[in-house]
């Protein structure tokens, strides 16, 4: 029998999230993508570009081209875009803070190749809410962001109708922890606070607004528990359709359709025998194919070494083809939905609608999703969330292959490379974008410059909208700090509650009691002979956003009886040096998973040294691979751990025994 | 090097290297006064030091550093209220303007602990609010637990008070207030800043209870959400009981808003004017002493329990000894820690043990 002869449906389109070092690298990754069959682009951007900073801003450095490609001015888009054809390039771009800014540059690239916007397609991720809750690219305060928001939806409606303005994730909530109910719950809030402000600034008018109700896509997660995964998206398909149609009056059925990409669970992605990634991540995508009436529109998958460090070229081509696999090889898009009319499918749907519903009414009981992040409330839901979750992993009552149980393993090909099986990017690469923008900046015209730039203020101080001032500023050459930077001194910036306050008398003892309890009195017995009460800062230096870490360290460290001082991410590492000596703590906890731990763990043992601090031991975690942390080790540091220590008691009493030892006290050893 | 027992109660032999790190006070006076930041920070860690070679160390920088200072100089802020009412971000923004006036300012904020039971540990989240993002020399911030489960603020904050008053012109204590909190800062600020949450009842409520006296000013913050906070403050206004011990003093109340930046300026100016009225009416050095007295003895009584101050001859017999010397009430404190001491030894044979012991009660308090 030959197979293929039927009629299948269309597959979705497969992305891979890519870039690095620079434009020119980055381009030429794309175009090797393409070639491979990839059918549209997912840019990652660097911090600094994520954050509003050019690449040579104090608080950039280290960052420049490491976690993604640095866009400092329209020549930089202009070479990441080499080759390819605006007009068919799908493109989406994860960008938030600075999303009307990367916008304008693409449209300005556009219109500089004669290309008519109206032809471009394409996302900009452009979902504040979520940066406050967990990815941490944020700048403005709530207010600033959301007109953003509402600008660049408003203009993209008319002047470039096939974008998607905005991607409202719910990925990000359950990469720090959220369950499928709060995912469900915070998506439709943020959706509705976006669709709200878009109405309350008058522009679109009542016939138009279905079509900005149309433009509005999801991000979701999908994690390992695929059955109950794959019913999240159902209950996402039917809370969508219902709440456009009874809130926003959306007629057509058409235009009520819940449109989605995903990228699936990467937090369940482990460091120990890392080859068991591949089955979860094959499983995590069954939720959302499964079921066509739920079916993603776009998916991109995370690499088997997730936990390990950025994906190589090959690592990128493993995950495209486990899409590839899915789509062209079985027989998932002969059918029409498989699930539909299954009664245990059905039930379950219900149940998690009916946890979302009375968790967005608490939420709008609240004032709102918005009011909900000022006052920390829903930080502090997820951070609970996150702490169930480690707790269960801890116990063993949730079972990780491999980290918790089935440890045993022969010795893995996959990880012997000597490139220690992860991407390395071009250390050269922020001096040389730093020389590009420098050049950059003495080659344009500053007359225009700084037009340009009076221009933006204005906007930004009136209610006229930021894209056209953008765009003008994109023509003009100005840089993405530059651009960040006006509307700083416009809006003030912001940081949100950390959410680590949440209170453990209405919760379990973390982990294992017996080790809790123990724990506890090491503390305080050691807080005893040392004087005074076990001081702790956690610190988190450079841009780097995963605050996951740092949060669960605090909160245990907290529950196991230390003070701790927690000031959430992006400070320098002279803040945080700083922060050690006013608050007289007996040791700095730093983490660090964006990479760039080599540079800032040193810059922070350095002006600790010169604060007198060199006797208050540094201890660090995060993503920092073998070969690093032994160079960490022999700069001074005390103690490294990385994800596959995932029990935090234990790293509580080495924290201990650490304090102990440079203080001249005995270690304690392992608690039993 | 001793071993340390389980029990850690062997803090004092094993300390050889810990003393040795403990820092010479008298220098560390000198250092302070020049505003050294890493001496500030040295003396604040000494004075949060409970072993018995660092009370005495303690009493002696205290003493090094007090003098006619401490009667007149500086001013001692305290701003309490309910959490979330925006104490910190109200003193980030009152910062702001001083420092643009060149004062000085040390802050102490103190965050609650979890019961012993929960491990008695501390989530210290203020830095942030209350810290303008950029790097500045005159700024001074220690957070600290409230570590007294009765309730109140903890017995440190008072001597770490004194000491930022020694190189900072302004010290800004935040507190959580519930009840016994507003009564020890009371005990402790020149000045006493109520932050009110608008549509709360709490302030009225608390005004009404007349458990204690009322604060100096009242700052109604979050004044951006317009009509609540208006109505909030009117009703404060109303129920400020005017009739109050000090009859020259008008407990003005202010609209502010920390996130709009308004009113603080205003705000600022009835802070300052509090403190010019207390000068005037020759109050600010009397408050200070007496504030000095209740301390001194709480910290005799924390460290030597009641017995203690039997020994030092009783309540009224300290509080009489420390009137007598008001600008070197901590050189006189530190001649009662040694007389006490002494007298331990002397009644007691095993004395190291019951002074062990009783340090080791006071710190699982
Ligand atoms: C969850 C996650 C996210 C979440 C973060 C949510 C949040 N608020 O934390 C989201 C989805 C937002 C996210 C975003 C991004 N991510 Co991410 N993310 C992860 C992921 C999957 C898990 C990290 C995690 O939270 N683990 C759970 C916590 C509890 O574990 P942990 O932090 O490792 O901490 C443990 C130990 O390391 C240690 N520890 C850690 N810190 C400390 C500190 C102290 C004091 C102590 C004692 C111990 C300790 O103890 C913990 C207990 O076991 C990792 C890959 C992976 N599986 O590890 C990628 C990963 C870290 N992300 C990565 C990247 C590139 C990004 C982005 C920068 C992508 C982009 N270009 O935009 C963005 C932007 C984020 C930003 N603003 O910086 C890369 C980093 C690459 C690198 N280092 O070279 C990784 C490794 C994935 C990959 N392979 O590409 N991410
Ligand atoms: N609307 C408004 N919110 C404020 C104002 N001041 C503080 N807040 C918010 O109130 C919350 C609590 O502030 P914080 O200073 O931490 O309060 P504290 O607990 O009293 O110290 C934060 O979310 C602040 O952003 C204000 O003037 N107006
Ligand atoms: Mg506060």
């Amino acid at each position: 029998m030959v197979a293929g002869q039927k009629k299948r449906d269309q597959p979705w389109l497969m992305r891979t999230y890519s870039g690095h070092s620079s434009a020119k690298a980055s381009n030429t990754l794309y175009r090797t993508n393409l070639a491979k069959g990839q059918t549209g682009l997912s840019v990652a951007f660097d911090l600094p570009t994520q954050t509003g900073y050019d690449a040579d801003n104090v608080l950039a450095r280290g960052e420049v081209g490491k976690v993604g490609v640095p866009i400092s001015h329209i020549e930089d888009m202009d070479q990441l875009f080499d080759q390819i054809p605006l007009d068919q390039m799908n493109t989406a771009m994860t960008i938030n803070a600075t999303a009307p800014w990367l916008l304008a540059l693409y449209i300005g690239l556009a219109q500089r190749r004669g290309i008519d916007p109206k032809k471009l397609s394409g996302t900009t991720q452009n979902d504040i809410i979520k940066e406050y809750l967990s990815r941490g690219t944020y700048i403005y305060p709530p207010g600033p962001s959301m007109r953003l928001i509402a600008d660049t939806i408003n203009y993209t409606i008319t002047h470039v109708p096939k974008w998607n303005p905005t991607n409202i994730c719910s990925y990000h909530l359950q990469e720090a922890g959220a369950t499928p109910v709060q995912e469900l719950a915070y998506a439709l809030c943020t959706a509705m606070a976006v669709l709200d402000r878009v109405k309350a600034t008058g522009v679109i008018t009542p016939d138009q607004f279905p079509q900005v109700v149309e433009r509005i896509s999801f991000f979701v997660n999908a994690g390992i528990r695929f059955v109950e995964e794959c019913c999240k998206l159902r209950a996402f398909g039917e809370m969508w359709d219902e709440m456009t149609l009874n809130r926003y009056q959306v007629a057509d059925p058409k235009l009520r359709r819940f449109r989605y990409g995903v990228q699936v669970n990467s937090l369940g992605l482990t460091e120990p025998q890392p080859e068991n990634n591949v089955q979860r991540i094959v499983l995590e995508m069954l939720a959302v194919v499964l079921s066509k009436g739920a079916r993603a529109r776009a998916i991109q998958l995370p690499a088997w070494n997730e936990a390990m460090g950025l994906p190589r070229p090959w690592d990128q081509q493993w995950a495209l083809r486990i899409q590839q696999v899915m789509a062209f090889e079985t027989d998932l898009l002969e059918y029409a939905d498989i699930l539909d009319g299954s009664p245990v499918i059905a039930a379950k749907v219900s149940e998690l609608i009916e946890g979302a519903r009375t968790e967005i009414a608490n939420v709008e009981a609240q004032g709102g999703i918005v009011a909900a992040i000022e006052s920390g409330y829903i930080k502090r839901e997820l951070v609970g969330s996150h702490m169930n979750r480690l707790r269960a992993i801890e116990s063993g009552d949730l079972k990780i292959i491999g980290v918790n149980c089935f440890q045993e393993t022969a010795e893995s090909p996959l990880t012997l490379g000597s490139d220690g099986s992860i991407m390395k990017t071009n250390p050269a690469a922020e001096r040389e974008q730093i020389e590009r923008l420098q050049a950059h900046r003495k080659s344009r015209n500053d007359a225009e410059v700084r037009a340009a730039l009076q221009g933006l203020a204005d906007a930004a101080k009136s209610d006229e909208n930021i894209m056209p001032s953008s765009i003008r500023c994109a023509m003009a050459g100005v840089t993405t700090g530059e651009w960040g930077d006006s509307l700083r001194a416009v809006f003030g910036e912001f940081r949100p509650p950390t959410g680590i306050d949440i209170s453990i008398d209405s919760r379990e003892v973390l982990g294992k009691k017996d080790q809790v309890t123990e724990l506890r009195t090491r503390v305080a017995n050691t807080g005893t002979a040392l004087g005074r009460p076990l001081k702790l800062l956690v610190g988190k230096p450079g841009l780097d956003g995963h605050s996951n870490g740092a949060e669960q360290v605090a909160v245990k460290a907290r529950d196991v009886g230390f003070e701790v001082v927690y000031d959430g991410i992006r400070l320098t590492p002279q803040q945080i040096a700083q922060a050690a000596q006013e608050e007289g703590v007996h040791m700095v906890g730093l983490s660090i998973l964006s990479g760039s731990h080599m540079e800032l763990v040193e810059a922070v043992l350095q002006e600790m040294r010169t604060r007198d601090l060199a006797t208050v031991p540094v201890i660090a975690g995060g993503i920092i691979p073998q070969e690093d942390a032994e160079k960490l080790l022999s700069q001074g540091v005390h103690a490294i751990y990385t994800p596959k220590d995932f029990s935090l008691n234990t790293i509580m009493a080495d924290m201990v025994d650490v304090i102990r030892e440079c203080n001249g006290l005995e270690r304690l050893g392992l608690l039993q | 090097m001793n071993a340390t027992g389980s029990n850690g109660l062997d803090c004092c032999s094993d300390g050889e290297m810990t003393q040795a790190n403990l820092p010479d006070p008298e220098q560390l006076a000198l250092r302070i006064q020049r505003g050294e930041r890493a001496a500030v920070a040295s003396g604040l860690n000494l004075l949060d030091n409970k072993l018995a070679d660092a009370r005495s160390r303690s009493a002696r920088l205290l003493a090094a550093l007090s003098g006619e200072r401490w009667l007149n100089d500086g001013h001692l802020i305290g701003v309490t209220g309910p959490p979330g009412a925006g104490k910190s971000s109200l003193v980030c923004a009152m910062i702001r303007e001083w420092r643009l006036s060149g004062r000085t300012v040390g802050v102490l904020a103190v965050d609650p602990s979890s019961r012993p039971e929960l491990g008695g540990g501390a989530l210290l989240g203020d830095r942030i609010r209350i810290k303008n993002s950029s790097h500045d020399e005159g700024l001074f911030i220690r957070s600290l637990a409230n570590r007294n489960q009765l309730g109140g603020v903890a017995s440190e904050v008072w001597p770490m008070s004194g000491l930022m008053l020694a190189c900072f012109d302004i010290v800004v204590i935040e507190t959580v207030g519930v009840g016994q909190t507003e009564i020890d800062i009371a005990e402790i600020a020149d000045t006493v800043c109520y932050v009110a949450q608008p549509a709360s009842g709490d302030a009225i409520q608390y005004l009404k209870s007349g458990i204690i006296e009322i604060p100096d000013v009242f700052a109604v913050n979050k004044s951006d959400l317009g009509a609540p906070a208006r109505k909030t403050a009117a009703e404060i206004a109303r129920s400020a009981p005017r009739q109050d011990r000090r009859e020259d003093w008008d407990y003005p109340v202010c609209l502010v808003s920390a996130s709009m930046n308004t009113g603080i300026k205003q705000l600022q100016d009835h802070i300052d004017r509090h403190r010019g009225f207390l000068v005037n009416a020759g109050l600010l050095g009397k408050q200070r002493t007496r504030h000095h007295k209740a301390w001194v003895m709480r910290l005799l009584k924390e460290e030597f329990g009641t017995f203690g101050l039997d020994l030092a001859g009783g309540l009224a017999a300290i509080g009489e000894r420390l009137s007598e010397n008001r600008s070197g009430q901590f050189a006189e404190y530190e001649r009662m820690r040694q007389h006490i001491l002494s007298r331990f030894k002397s009644d007691n044979s095993s004395s190291n043990i019951t002074i062990k012991e009783h340090h080791h009660e006071q710190a699982v308090i």
